[in-house]
């Protein structure tokens, strides 16, 4: 099989809404400066210690994409979404938006940008102040990105939101204790909306849900991308949502990409051994837990990042060269990127 | 003759509001190693359920109604130090949070020795010997030294086996585990689950399994009981019920999940939300969001009842039935 190098020739039509560029994070642990003083032979040192939660991460996300972010605790998923909307400086790399740089944007310059880009938290228990109302809450980033709208056209277009969620605009003056889990969810989805953003970052919308509930917000997330040509940032652990949800999915393993692709292609034909353990972990029904995939050992710590492939001590087929060089994501036949030796050497 | 016979328990909690049915009209049994699972929402009885069962429900809440016959005894009527001799030693419960489980300030020798002294009077050596065997049998790689260790040293799937080990440590007749895997992710979710299964198969063990999640419910049990605001709706063997639920409410649990449907496409979805226990509707239970309801529906409670197999409580299955 041939593995071409990942060039401009191979990339989708058209500028993409989000590209992520090389990005890496950092999150420093060790502390205040005397902290991090040690005494070694003898001789006060200083020693730093950083998490590695992202480690060059390359995306793009095209209009109209559902693009989901898989991975376990501590792959760097949450990470990627909070640099990308701005939350977390990244450390080295760039992010555009719709071509224009906006990482290294003063907060004045990047204003216009928080009204395209919008952000749904998993928890709906704590995004939403419990002190406002629903009404309250839902008007405050109108008030912001929308000055032009006087008090009716706002309210006018609060009850539009909270119908187009499933909630009575009726309740406009309840609080967030008032309403059930699946409802909050909905005014968190509600508020991110009221200003018409283009791009949605979604962080495990659905996780803290009941099964029943899942559906629902799942269905409304849908609905509210066709209705208003929305793109996703899906960010989950859950595949069987992604599978569902997703146009493109990318599988991340401690802070790096392992596979990048169209969800049918990976959900049918997992290259990567991660993505193969990970498809197969997912509990079916009626299947035996017997099937699945083990890995050796445990996910090592981002503290002190594994040499060359960052999988390859869990990976059954890791050679001498995964242990010291890491492998690039590269393009395979069917249009799937994979970072993996044992692929572009052909021995998988 | 079965190991766990449930019959008619009902729990209480008084509020300031008026009184709260946590569970309505519980019962079941099950046989000596079988593994059973209980599905339902959160709000939905589970873990009520378990916790009654080994007498942990907390103050001002109490067991109303029913008795829990569990080897030749009756642990609703039991006095606190008969029930202690139960807990941990007949009957361990694995909790979700392995984390809150375990003491942090505690290596976990000295909670896996203190819990074998506890039930049985042994010299520490032999305890330790004990644990080391328990270690080795969920599988945790040099169980010597990480019987020094704490908590905090190791990874959430190790703690859960830590906990399972500590479960097993006085060879229970039945483990209750309450959203063993929830806390995990998926790759170490299967792990613990094939583990939590062959140690139930090797030991024979029985298992109750509470979980939200079908899937986890499909590999782990023969069968299954699927709870609604405090009542059994549907009890049935697993792969039974799984293929052809008969409860609406059932149905509509397997219809909702997105393996169901063709990706993209819209998901079923049940409508509303569950009841609070506080005001729950006249009738069944489910009638308001039951696309099938009919009038009798929103006045009578329907009974668990069918063949000895499959059981469900509901009118419109009794009348496919007749």
């Amino acid at each position: 099989m041939m593995s071409m190098p990942d060039t401009a020739v191979n990339q989708p039509m058209g500028p993409a809404l989000i590209s992520i560029k090389s990005l890496y994070k950092e999150f420093n642990i060790s502390g205040s400066f005397l902290e991090e003083l040690r005494i070694e032979k003898g001789r006060p040192v200083r020693r730093r210690e950083s998490v590695k939660a992202i480690n060059g991460v390359n995306l793009e996300i095209q209009q109209g994409e559902a693009l989901c972010v898989v991975g376990e605790s501590g792959c760097g998923k949450t990470t990627v979404g909070r640099a990308v909307m701005g939350l977390i400086d990244p450390t080295r790399g760039e992010i555009h938006y719709a071509g224009q740089r906006i990482d290294n944007l003063s907060a004045v310059d990047r204003f216009p940008y928080r009204k395209k880009m919008q952000m749904i938290f998993q928890n709906p228990y704590a995004s939403l102040n419990p002190r406002k109302t629903v009404q309250a809450t839902l008007a405050e980033p109108a008030k912001f990105h929308a000055p032009e709208l006087n008090e009716t056209q706002r309210q006018e277009k609060i009850v539009a939101v909270m119908d187009s969620v499933g909630v009575s605009p009726k309740w406009a003056k309840r609080y967030p204790h008032e309403f059930s889990g699946g409802q909050r969810q909905r005014i968190s989805i509600a508020r991110a909306l009221m200003v018409d953003p283009e791009f949605i970052v979604a962080d495990e919308p659905i996780s803290a849900l009941d099964v029943s509930i899942q559906a629902q917000v799942l269905n409304l997330l849908m609905q509210a991308r066709e209705e208003r040509q929305l793109t996703y940032l899906f960010i989950t652990h859950d595949l069987a949502v992604v599978e569902h949800f997703g146009t493109r999915v990318a599988v991340m393993y401690l802070g790096t990409l392992c596979e990048l692709g169209n969800c049918n292609e990976i959900f049918h034909y997992p290259r990567h051994p991660y993505t193969r353990a990970l498809l197969s972990a997912i509990p079916k029904l009626g299947s035996d837990p017997v099937g699945h995939i083990k890995l050796k050992g445990e996910v090592p710590t981002p503290i002190n990042l594994p040499s060359g492939c960052v999988f390859h001590g869990r990976c059954q087929f890791a050679n001498d060269r995964c242990k010291s060089e890491a492998p690039g994501l590269n393009r395979t036949d069917n249009g799937v990127r994979v970072a993996c030796h044992a692929i572009e050497e052909n021995r998988l | 003759m079965s190991l766990l016979q449930v019959n008619n328990l009902e729990v209480e909690f008084p509020l300031l509001s008026g009184k709260v049915k946590a569970l309505k009209d519980i019962s079941f049994s099950l046989d000596k190693g079988e593994r059973i699972g209980i599905v339902g929402e959160s709000g939905a009885g589970k873990s009520v359920t378990a916790f009654a069962i080994l007498n942990l429900i907390s103050k001002p809440g109490r067991i109303t109604n029913g008795s829990i016959w569990f080897d030749g005894a009756n642990l609703a009527d039991m006095d606190r130090d008969q029930i202690r001799n139960i807990r941990g030693n007949k009957i361990s419960m694995i909790f979700q949070d392995p984390m809150m489980t375990l003491n942090p300030v505690l290596t976990i020798s000295t909670q896996m020795v203190e819990c074998l002294q506890a039930h049985r009077n042994l010299p520490e050596a032999e305890a330790k010997k004990i644990a080391v065997e328990k270690l080795r049998a969920v599988q945790i790689p040099a169980p010597e030294t990480r019987l020094d260790q704490y908590p905090h040293e190791l990874s959430g799937g190790m703690r859960q086996r830590v906990v399972i080990a500590i479960a097993l440590i006085s060879d229970p007749a039945l483990i209750i585990a309450d959203e063993p895997t929830t806390a995990l992710d998926v790759t170490i979710q299967a792990e613990i689950l094939q583990l939590l299964l062959e140690l139930c198969v090797n030991f024979n063990v029985g298992l109750i399994l509470i979980t939200h999640d079908l899937g986890v419910v499909s590999q782990v049990t023969q069968r299954t009981l699927v709870m609604y605001a405090g009542s059994i709706i549907e009890q049935g063997p697993t792969r039974e019920l799984i293929s052809s639920p008969l409860h609406p409410y059932t149905q509509g649990l397997i219809g909702a999940l997105p393996e169901q449907t063709t990706p993209g496409s819209r998901l079923n979805q049940i409508p509303g939300v569950m009841p609070s226990l506080q005001d729950i509707p006249e009738g069944c239970a489910f009638h308001p969001r039951c696309t099938l309801a009919v009038a009798k529906c929103q006045h009578q409670i329907p009974e668990l009842k069918g063949k000895t197999s499959r059981l469900c409580a509901c009118h419109l299955v009794d009348d496919v039935d007749a």
